[in-house]
């Protein structure tokens, strides 16, 4: 995987430690069709500090740009609509691969954060929010209750994903950022926690926010290993 | 100062991982006149020492070598029975190695999933409500210390007992776990972890621990 522009960044970017799992290879022949590089050449080293991975165990993880990742993803979604053409089952691939993101990156999560598990969805909602601290850099706001306390509204006003984004008027179905909600509900699901996920509200479809509707769906009883219950 | 292993057990109880770390190799070669003055046995494939413990020579001990011949099951390499031999008087002086019993792959496998029963009839066995299962399990010689994740995989680490900050090590080992298997795009979740980056780290973080103590890593 290499990317031409950012060869001269000076920041040590380390590629093999974001999360592109089971998609190196179709990274590998991309073009950016969403952004223009003028914008990206331009823009450089302004996004946040994505935190990916850590060397050794000391706390101070070694970061990447956050524009490496966002460049990382929109060519992957790129891909994904030249690979599938139809928008929906870019969608699917999209909840797909945030799955199977979330439930390997739950436990650098506990790993990381030494909680404990959530006993209330209060709870689940602010270790989420800590989740997008830790893994994008920004935080996200808890917002919209319902009556019953088992679903919630996750509020971004700025989003790494979107940074350089603009929706074409033919990809108007696209939800550029399903990725997120798979990776919500594999990572809940690893621990014991079935969760819906989807988007409410969209910036790049001109909403004023980006609104993630999570909802709680059950606990998973039998799934809760020994000596947890 | 000693770390024996460390295993990694899934969810769903098989052992995905282990790794011997510093088991002192027990070897001791003697030479014997007729009678045998210890008494061998076959079990378990293996002949091993039941009575007469002398010379650093213990019972459990495995026979391995007979006058530096490596034997399989009872027999030599060309196919003499040793316990036969060593009843005939013409084969004597002899000379016989033995050594501690290596835990073979599948014995570990068979005892890895013997602990998952033991650890969730701990937890209901217990007087209080919600409790965890094993986190210690102590004998004379060792300490296994088991911490299990939020998502149900078991680490455990077997120490001499005198080894401090072994709890804190764990959570050491489930971070390498987090980052170099569970990184790893061709590490399949369950499946047994083949990584050399996780084992070499891992060998790193071990020998830190011994040699400057738990608060350095």
């Amino acid at each position: 995987m290499t990317f031409g522009l950012y060869a001269e960044t000076p920041s040590s970017l380390s590629v093999n430690k974001v999360y592109v799992y089971n998609i190196t290879v179709q990274v590998v022949r991309t073009r950016y069709i969403h952004t223009s590089s003028r914008q990206l050449v331009a823009r450089r080293a302004t996004g946040p500090i994505v935190n990916m991975s850590r060397t050794g165990t000391k706390l101070d993880a070694k970061k990447v740009n956050s524009e490496l990742f966002t460049l990382t993803y929109g060519s992957l979604v790129a891909q994904l609509l030249q690979d599938y053409e139809n928008v929906e089952d870019v969608n699917k691939q999209l909840e797909r691969m945030g799955y199977n993101i979330g439930i390997r990156l739950i436990e650098d999560f506990l790993a990381r954060t030494g909680s404990g598990r959530c006993y209330d969805f209060r709870d689940t909602a602010e270790k989420i929010q800590s989740g997008f601290k830790i893994f994008l850099g920004i935080t996200p706001s808890i917002t919209n209750w319902s009556p019953a306390g088992d679903e919630f509204s996750l509020c971004f006003e700025t989003n790494p994903l979107t940074e350089f984004v603009e929706l074409p008027d033919n990809y108007s179905s696209l939800k550029y950022c399903n990725v997120l909600p798979g990776v919500l509900r594999g990572a809940c699901e690893m621990v014991q926690m079935e969760v819906a996920c989807w988007f409410v509200q969209d910036q790049l479809k001109n909403d004023n926010v980006t609104e993630l509707r999570v909802k709680f769906v059950k606990r998973l009883e039998d799934a809760i290993p020994a000596g947890e219950d | 100062m000693v770390i024996y292993g460390v295993y990694i057990v899934s969810k769903s109880g098989g052992l995905i991982f282990n790794h011997d770390h510093n088991v002192p190799k027990i070897e001791v070669e003697k030479s014997f006149n007729f009678p045998l003055n210890i008494k061998l046995n076959y079990e378990n494939k293996k002949i091993v020492v039941s009575f007469g413990q002398r010379d650093g020579i213990h019972v459990g001990h495995v026979l391995t070598y007979v006058n530096g011949n490596a034997i399989t099951g009872r027999e030599l390499e060309d196919g003499r029975d040793i316990l036969e031999m060593l009843e005939q008087p013409e084969n004597f002086p002899i000379t016989l190695k033995f050594s501690r019993a290596k835990m073979t792959t599948n014995e570990k496998i068979f005892l890895a999933s013997m602990f998952y029963p033991l650890f969730a009839i701990a937890s209901q066995l217990s007087p209080e409500l919600r409790s965890s299962g094993i986190e210690i399990l102590e004998a004379d010689t060792f300490r296994l210390y088991c911490f299990q994740t939020l998502t149900g995989i078991k680490f455990m680490i077997v120490a001499e007992p005198s080894q401090p900050g072994m709890e804190i090590l764990l959570k050491r080992v489930y971070d390498l776990y987090a980052d170099y298997a569970l990184k790893n795009p061709f590490y399949a979740l369950e499946m047994p972890i083949r990584c050399e980056l996780f084992e070499t780290n891992l060998q790193t973080l071990l020998e830190t621990v011994e040699k400057s103590g738990i608060s350095n890593v």
